[in-house]
């Protein structure tokens, strides 16, 4: 059987496509930080990516590892679906349970998708507010982020999603190890343990930005 | 344990009877009255169905053999678990002690699409044996017995590719995964067989086959949801999981064709 068409190669692309993600969203959310150092800083950052020429490349790059992921994720749900078409009365539960979260990686995942879809549009695609730090004119992505987190709502539906994000990753993160091969009695549990981690910090630290902006800033 | 602390408890039982393949199922409530703490989950089915049988009615039909979790007949959910809630144990070995007197307890056949059903508890998981056919074996011919040490294997792969062997096919990973995939029975082969020098011959082909036969026999695509190896009556690790995953990538880049 050709090994895109096989059952380990699509999970391992599933895998590789998420762990590429991981990367990014760790490193988004890092740098997203600077919300927290005032609008120079912030809006010379963006300026520095929106300019560099390679963003073209890693946006492609993203969009398609993210419709990749995407489309194995939901064959590889369909496909179980029908491979356990019946119910039982209960759950796996108490020692034999599953593990947390495993089971709605798609619920997540479309929760995700949704929020990223809408998030572009607010913010890349949103109003283009220009700004001038240091003699250079540059777009003022600040001032939209200080606007767009007045609205409760918003934030709301931000956390929301974020929180599903830290649940996605909390599973994900370890299942892309598992599913590309590594596991080991010496380090699995360890990896377990970095994938809880790493979910909590990328959720937190993204989900305290918009309640810094709501709580703290406002537009001068 | 034995001993002196035998009791009687009554139960109620929501057992699934389903006439056939094709058949729609459905639950019906049993009591089971007076059943013994030091009997075994089996056998308090067998009180229940004595009684059924008297009364003219028909017995709950379940998959049964060895009786002491070595052959993997006694196949079915208890209460959502494959096996009943505790660990390293098949339903054969399982005591009433176990439960609570005037509990209820769920009893549902394993579900999955490749095993389906043949009446009510027992279900047809000859599809493991189609896998295991695929490519579950060693052909090469062994000649006389060999001397004991005339082959030398490494302790930790003897411990490891023994920890797979003891896999009784009885299918709880199957029945346990919300997927419905096979991979920890398919894991636990490949690993048997690949980490002995007797299995290497076939090692790539082995993997690749084995699983191609899963897939095609219709079951689901491991998430690593890690309830397989959790309701895995021999403790099967899910360590095999993730070696077959490597191993699988490894034979695709080797194989010729
Ligand atoms: S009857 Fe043989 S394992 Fe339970």
């Amino acid at each position: 059987m050709n090994y895109l068409k096989s059952s380990i190669g699509r999970k391992q692309l599933m895998g590789l496509t998420g762990l590429l993600w991981c990367g990014f969203v760790l490193s988004h959310m890092v740098g997203n930080m600077l919300i927290f150092m005032g609008p120079d800083a912030y809006n010379k950052y963006s300026h520095a990516l929106i300019t560099n020429p390679l963003l073209l490349l890693a946006e492609g790059a993203l969009v398609v590892t993210l419709l990749v992921h995407i489309f194995y994720g939901l064959k590889l749900k369909f496909e179980n679906q029908v491979a356990r078409h019946t119910r039982y009365a209960m759950p796996t539960n108490g020692e034999k349970a599953a593990r947390a979260h495993s089971k709605f990686m798609a619920f997540h995942g479309t929760l995700i998708l949704v929020f990223i879809v809408y998030h572009l549009v607010t913010f890349k695609y949103g109003t283009h507010y220009v700004t001038n730090v240091d003699g250079v004119e540059m777009r003022d992505l600040h001032r939209l982020i200080i606007e767009v987190f007045q609205s409760p709502g918003y934030v709301a539906w931000y956390v929301l999603c974020l929180i599903g994000l830290g649940f996605h990753l909390s599973h994900g993160f370890y299942s892309a190890f598992a599913s590309l091969g590594f596991y080991h009695p010496k380090y699995s549990a360890w990896l377990n343990q970095l994938g809880y981690v790493y979910a909590f910090v990328v959720a937190a630290g993204f989900i305290s930005q918009p309640l810094y902006v709501f709580l703290f800033a406002r537009a001068q | 344990m034995g001993g002196t602390s035998q009791r009687n408890i009554n139960l109620k039982l929501k057992v699934w009877r389903q006439k056939g393949a094709n058949q729609q199922g459905h639950f019906e409530e049993y009591d089971a009255k007076g059943i013994s703490t030091d009997a075994s989950f089996l056998e308090m089915l067998d009180v229940v169905n004595q009684r059924l049988i008297k009364e003219g009615r028909d017995p709950i039909s379940f998959d049964h053999d060895c009786r002491e979790g070595i052959c993997g007949s006694c196949s079915m959910v208890i209460n959502g678990n494959p096996h009943g809630s505790e660990r390293s144990t098949a339903t054969c070995q399982l005591h009433m002690r176990k439960f609570n007197d005037g509990e209820t307890v769920v009893i549902e056949p394993f579900r999955a699409k490749a095993f389906p059903v043949i009446k009510d508890l027992s279900v047809d998981r000859s599809a493991l044996d189609q896998i295991i056919a695929s490519g579950g074996y060693i052909s090469v011919n062994t000649g006389n017995a060999p001397d004991a040490n005339g082959l030398p294997v490494a302790k930790v792969d003897a411990d490891q590719a023994f920890n797979a062997a003891t896999c009784i096919g009885c299918g709880a990973c199957v029945a346990a995964c919300v997927n419905g995939s096979a991979m920890l029975f398919v894991g636990a082969k490949v690993a048997h067989l690949g980490l002995l020098p007797q299995g290497q011959p076939e090692r790539n082909e082995r993997v690749l086959a084995m699983m191609d036969k899963m897939q095609e026999l219709g079951f689901g695509n491991c998430s690593n949801t890690g309830a397989c190896a959790v309701s895995c009556p021999k403790d099967i690790s899910f360590e095999n999981i993730a070696r077959m995953n490597r191993e699988y990538a490894k034979a695709s880049i080797k194989k010729r064709s």
